[in-house]
Order: C-alpha cells, then sequence, then structure tokens
C-alpha cells in the first residue's frame, strides 16, 4: 500500500505530476488554496497509487514524500 | 518505506521559478547526486546570473556567485587553489554559459579543468522577459524575434556539446532532456557521472540539460514537456557528444 505525502504549502499548481501518474491518482485542488496562493494538488485516488514516484520525479518543487 | 524524499542537500525553501519550471527537477537531481556521494561537506557550487541566480539559496553545500559568465573561471579559481579537497561545480543556463559566458567556457574546457558543468538548455532569456538567447531555434518566436528567429539577420543556434566535442580537452559531455520520467533518470546518471569524473580526477565535465521555460515560451508547463519532445530534441540530439576514458577503453 503506498502512501503519498504533500509540502502543500510549497506546491505551484503546474500538475506535471497529474500528467506523470499512470493511475490517475493526482488533481489539481478546484477549491483549496495554499499559502503561495495556488490551487495545490491533492489525492483524489489514493487507493490506486502504486507507489511508483513518477509524480515526485516530475515535480519541479520536490513537493511529494512516496512511501510504499 | 520511502521510495522517494527531498533530497538533504536540496535546502527547506521554496524555490522562486515559475510553475512547471524544470529548473526544480535539475536542483534536486544535483542535490540528490550530491547526498549519494557523500560529498555535501566538501562540495562549492557557483551560481551564475540568470534565473537560476539564487541557486545559492538552494542547495545546502558552499555556493559561490560568479559576475555573468564567468562561473568556470570562479569554479577553475576554486579547484586549483584546493584540487584534492573540494568538488566544485558551476549551474549556469544558456545565456550565461552559451553567450556572454563563452570564453571562459569554451577554454575551461580545453584547459580540461576538472570542474563539473550543468548547463541548463532552455533556449530563451528567462529572467530578463524572454529574449532570444544564442540558443533560441530557428523561426521561434520570442520578445526580440517577434515574427521568429530569422537565421539571415540572427545566425544560427548555438550547439555547445558538438562545438566542445571538437576540442581534444574535454573529459565527458553529454546532453539530457528532463521532459519525462526516463529522460530525468537519464539526466540523473549523466550528472552523477560528471561529478564522479571530477572525484576521479578525470577532468572537465559538462552535462547539457534541454529545459523548459513555460511563461516565456508561452505554454502551460505540460504543453512546454511536449515542444521539447517536437522541437528541441530533433534540433539539439540527446546522447553522449565525448566519454574520454570510455574511448580509451575500447582502443
Amino acid at each position: 500500500m503506498a502512501k503519498l505525502s504533500f509540502r502543500t504549502d510549497f506546491c505551484k499548481g503546474c500538475s506535471l505530476c497529474v500528467n506523470a501518474c499512470p493511475k490517475n491518482v493526482l488533481a489539481i485542488s478546484k477549491d483549496k488554496i495554499n499559502a503561495k496562493g495556488h490551487h495545490p494538488v491533492e489525492a483524489v485516488n489514493p487507493d490506486a497509487c502504486v507507489g511508483c514516484a513518477s509524480c515526485a520525479i516530475m515535480c519541479p518543487d520536490c513537493i511529494i514524500t512516496v512511501e510504499r | 518505506m520511502v521510495v522517494f524524499k527531498k533530497p538533504e542537500a536540496l535546502a527547506d525553501v521554496p524555490l522562486h521559478y515559475c510553475p512547471g519550471c524544470t529548473h526544480g527537477i535539475v536542483h534536486r537531481l544535483v542535490a540528490e547526486v550530491i547526498d549519494e556521494l557523500g560529498i555535501e561537506g566538501k562540495t562549492i557550487g557557483v551560481a551564475p546570473v540568470g534565473c537560476s541566480v539564487m541557486a545559492y539559496n538552494y542547495f545546502n553545500c558552499d555556493m559561490v556567485e560568479a559576475s555573468h559568465g564567468r562561473a568556470p573561471a570562479v569554479a577553475t579559481g576554486l579547484k586549483r587553489a584546493n584540487p584534492e579537497g573540494h568538488v566544485v561545480f558551476t549551474y549556469q543556463g544558456d545565456g550565461d554559459l552559451a553567450s556572454i559566458g563563452m570564453a571562459e567556457t569554451v577554454h575551461s574546457a580545453a584547459r580540461n579543468e576538472n570542474i563539473t558543468i550543468i548547463f541548463i538548455n532552455n533556449a530563451i532569456y528567462g529572467m530578463t522577459g524572454g529574449q532570444m538567447a544564442p540558443t533560441s531555434l530557428p523561426g521561434q518566436v520570442t520578445q526580440t524575434s517577434p515574427y521568429g528567429r530569422d537565421v539571415k539577420a540572427c545566425g544560427y543556434p548555438v550547439k555547445i556539446c558538438e562545438m566542445l566535442s571538437e576540442l581534444e580537452g574535454p573529459e565527458y559531455l553529454e546532453r539530457v532532456a528532463v521532459n519525462n520520467v526516463a529522460n530525468v533518470r537519464k539526466a540523473k546518471k549523466a550528472i552523477k557521472k560528471a561529478f564522479e569524473n571530477q572525484l576521479n580526477n578525470k577532468g572537465f565535465s559538462l552535462v547539457e540539460v534541454i529545459s523548459t521555460c513555460p511563461t516565456n515560451w508561452g505554454m502551460t508547463p505540460q504543453k512546454a514537456l511536449e515542444w521539447v519532445d517536437e522541437k528541441m530534441i530533433p534540433y539539439y540530439p540527446l546522447g553522449v557528444y565525448k566519454d574520454r576514458s570510455a574511448e580509451s577503453e575500447e582502443k
């Protein structure tokens, strides 16, 4: 069971992680706003995560920690 | 078990780069390599002028700020002053390395200076607002080439890896990209090799990273990654341009 955690306040909502995820686990939040004023990423489908870390590898701001 | 977390050598501060800018990925790769080689305490980075001018805030190793384009010259001094004790790398963009710093780049390569250069090529001047760079593609629309780069008036892009590979000096030249997961993994291998070459006293190693500038290219971050595949990589082919140790082993 893979677990994702986010440093949400560092997220800029660029969505590179959303596009990198092969299992469609992630999405950019429509209603939350973080400290930088961006809509941050969130795990909308966390049970589908296989812990491949593709999202974290593509994240320019290094906000994602992947555990498995 | 943690399979991915922020490397220790990367400072715990928000990066100032635009959303989707791949500078952040390359920063992380450099920091991961510093962690894996266990050289944080003896590494000195040289920051350039350009978008990555504040790179000194983002690495936990010692950093020096060089004047525009002069990072290889500063790195030469640092390395020669303490050839065994320190690992010296520069982190430069294309406006820094391929334009005003061309002389320093070429001559440090010709001297086979034992330093590592990480060269970010995003085909535009990012910090100053998206002007045409020496590496801008023919026909590319920028602030100063609104009808596309006209090669009759502005000349052709400078291909750094191809150009330096003609010199006898450099040890290792490779061009990589960070536009998808597979390419990021390859980029990390290349950066690690460039640092290992320095630790093994092999000499000048330069890794050119094809990067993006979504803001000044006028694209979404994802579209910019696709543009790298469609336009940048055909013009700047990826691969190893020079690896002298591997070549001499084959002979």
